[in-house]
């Protein structure tokens, strides 16, 4: 059985300029231990799908309708204080900007302990051992003497590092990890990325990491979901994907990149047109507007058709062999 | 490319104080940029990569004059523009232009696109009335937009296109030189192409020289002809694009570049990856001798004491490292 399942998952936003649709009817499903990459630009979608399985979409936003299952339960149907259970207990979260999601006035094992405290029922001295020893495993030297160190004393990779630490304390069976790296310097991100694996392989937990980086999903995830425009457009096994990807935006994508093993002096194959205004979005495929392959049919709602093996591409023409969306400019 | 550099930046340091204590005293400096050299011949695209806190971007603001030096020389088109006037600083702007990182913070949302295109028209007295018009409207379709946006305001255009509005702003003197500062990190991947794409075939078209600077390896790789590395306000490498990608020497260009996430999971495992340990040290105080020996796999004795010099290892490729100079690293 999957440990998360979400099945058409919509989450709307009120704003001065009417209601728009942030998530459109997403489903998928993670497996324990599994890794999944959801990837997306701006407005895709991908963040809020993540606060949606948290529950922490607040007013303008709402969940209209769909069911998030985890490990048997709709987290939707919970009470709010059964939800505070499962959030930092059961599902943990890391997010963008660690200098903004930990708390300033209080040192760095404060924080982690109060999250042992409150879901393991620690006291003050094992909840301040338990904290240690996480700062020990991301590998802050002398936690000991960390551990009462503030959020400003850290650099930008440590504190991305003690976020870690915090969300791994309860030991998860999900984390959700939302642009983790996105904020850190190349040789910072290459160590945090390491760090995540080892702490996956090490506890088990499943992951979803979100990010707009094809580089960091091709190298930490075993599967990846494409969102575009609220939905997804294609799933499946990241080396399928990344080898031979089916729907025209993840083709566009991939063969846009200036990539360091292509020929340095190759053009690059932009996609063209911007990314979709949430405010107008089209009746049928998101990607529609910029996609040179558009037929008739894909200005209708378009299915998801199964390409076999647990491929999913959400375009009429994902059987045909295409050239990339950017090449016939 | 001709004997002249168009640009030549020559011992370039900038130190902005650290105040303390009721008094304000000084106690000590950030060292932003100590001690950089470098030059960008006419026609070239001289990428500058760089960690956070390496430096780059206030180098493009003292090569621009946006920030005063605290010493070095600079010099632009055979002329030193150290210490020139502000009056001459002007003029010299109709030169050199900059875009900047964020099309969000960069645009005045108060005006509207046809104002800020046309506003360094009117500032740099260039165009008047009909003229001004057209050419703004010239200056639009040159990066891909149409007059039906002049009357527009920027919160209605995306990311890509704002950064299209900026680089018509900083086209509209006709500059021979311009400084990219992460023109294209703040876009959304399927953007980033189209700007990059445009960049390139402006520099064509209009014989431009840009500086560009990013902390992005495979977008530099792609549009310079050279390539610099700073770390922590200084030059460790310098080389033509392909020396430099295909053979780079300094340990820290390697960690660089084996930091990078290649998009391709069939590669994983092909490649060794070297990890630096550590963070990127304090600019206020450096570490003594190579400011790179506490994270150096190659570090031995001398790394920390004496501070390596740039040399030429051959083609205009140049290091700074002791390792690369006793031949630890070829």
């Amino acid at each position: 059985m999957a440990l998360l399942e979400v099945r058409n998952l919509r989450t709307t936003f009120k704003t001065e300029d009417g209601t728009i649709t942030a998530v459109n009817g997403l489903s998928f499903s993670l497996d324990a231990g599994q890794t999944l990459g959801i990837v997306g630009e701006s407005g895709s979608g991908k963040s809020v799908t993540s606060l949606s399985i948290m529950r922490l979409i607040d007013r303008p936003g709402r969940i209209e309708s769909g069911e998030i299952v985890f490990d048997g339960r709709d987290l939707l149907k919970l009470r709010d204080e059964e939800m505070r259970h499962v959030r930092g207990h059961r599902i943990a979260m890391i997010f963008q900007d660690p200098m903004t999601s930990l708390n300033p006035v209080l040192t760095i094992g404060e924080q982690i302990a109060e999250v042992v405290r409150l879901h393991l029922g620690r006291n003050h001295r094992e909840a301040r051992e338990t904290a240690i020893e996480m700062l020990r495993k991301v590998r802050i030297p002398s936690p000991e003497k960390r551990v009462d160190d503030y959020p400003h004393q850290f650099s930008g990779g440590m504190r991305q590092r003690a976020m870690i630490a915090m969300a791994l304390s309860c030991n998860p069976q999900l984390l959700i990890a939302d642009e983790p790296t996105t904020a850190l310097d190349v040789t910072i991100q290459a160590q945090v990325l390491e760090l995540m694996n080892e702490l996956q392989r090490e506890t088990g937990a499943a992951i979803i990491l979100i990010t707009h980086d094809l580089g960091v999903v091709a190298e930490t995830c075993k599967d990846v979901l494409v969102m575009y425009g609220g939905n997804m457009v294609e799933y499946g096994d990241a080396k399928q994907i990344f080898a031979e990807p089916r729907m025209p935006y993840t083709q566009g994508l991939l063969a846009s990149l200036p990539r360091l093993d292509a020929p340095a002096n190759a053009r690059l194959k932009p996609i063209p047109g911007q990314p979709p205004n949430l405010h107008r979005m089209p009746p049928g495929c998101a990607f529609a507007p910029r996609c040179t392959y558009r037929i008739e049919r894909c200005d209708a709602p378009v299915p998801v058709t199964d390409l076999g093996g647990g491929h999913l591409a959400r375009c009429w023409r994902c059987t045909e062999t295409l050239a990339p969306v950017g090449a016939a400019q | 490319m001709s004997d002249e550099p168009l640009l030549e930046v020559t011992d370039l340091k900038k130190y902005f104080p650290v105040n303390a204590g009721v008094l304000g005293r000084h106690v000590a400096d950030v060292k932003a940029v100590d001690g950089v050299s470098f030059s960008v011949g006419k026609g070239e695209t001289l990428g500058l990569v760089g960690e956070s806190g390496s430096g780059k971007t206030t180098i493009g603001r003292l090569v621009l004059k946006l920030l005063p030096a605290t010493s070095g020389t600079i010099r632009f088109e055979g002329r030193d523009i150290s210490a020139i006037s502000s009056r001459q600083t002007r003029e010299l702007r109709r030169r050199m232009q900059i875009i900047f990182q964020d099309p969000y913070g960069s645009l005045n949302p108060r005006m509207t696109i046809g104002e800020i295109v046309s506003e360094p028209l009117a500032i740099h007295g260039l165009a008047k009335g009909k003229a001004r018009m057209e050419r703004t409207v010239e200056l639009l379709r040159l990066v891909g937009l149409q007059s039906s946006h002049l009357n527009r305001y920027p919160n209605e255009f995306s990311g890509g296109q704002r950064q299209r509005v900026g680089i018509a702003r900083a086209l509209a003197v006709e500059p021979q030189f311009i400084v990219c500062d992460e023109p294209v990190s703040a876009l959304d991947v399927s953007i980033q192409a189209q700007v990059l794409n445009l960049l390139e075939d402006l520099r064509e078209r209009l014989g431009l020289t840009y500086l560009f600077i990013s902390h992005d390896l495979s977008v530099v790789r792609h549009i310079s002809t050279r390539v610099a590395v700073l770390y922590l306000g200084k030059i460790f490498e310098v080389a033509d694009r392909g020396a430099l990608y295909e053979h780079p020497l300094h340990p820290y260009t390697q960690a660089l570049l084996a930091a990078i996430p290649v998009p391709d999971p069939a590669l994983q495992g092909t490649q060794k990856r070297v990890l630096l340990s550590g963070d990127v040290p304090t600019a206020m105080a450096p570490p003594s001798g190579c400011r790179f020996h506490p994270r150096c796999p190659f570090a031995f004795d001398r790394c920390s004491i004496e501070e390596p010099e740039m040399r030429d290892v051959g083609g205009g490729h140049m290091v700074a490292c002791h390792a690369v100079e006793n031949g630890s690293i070829r």
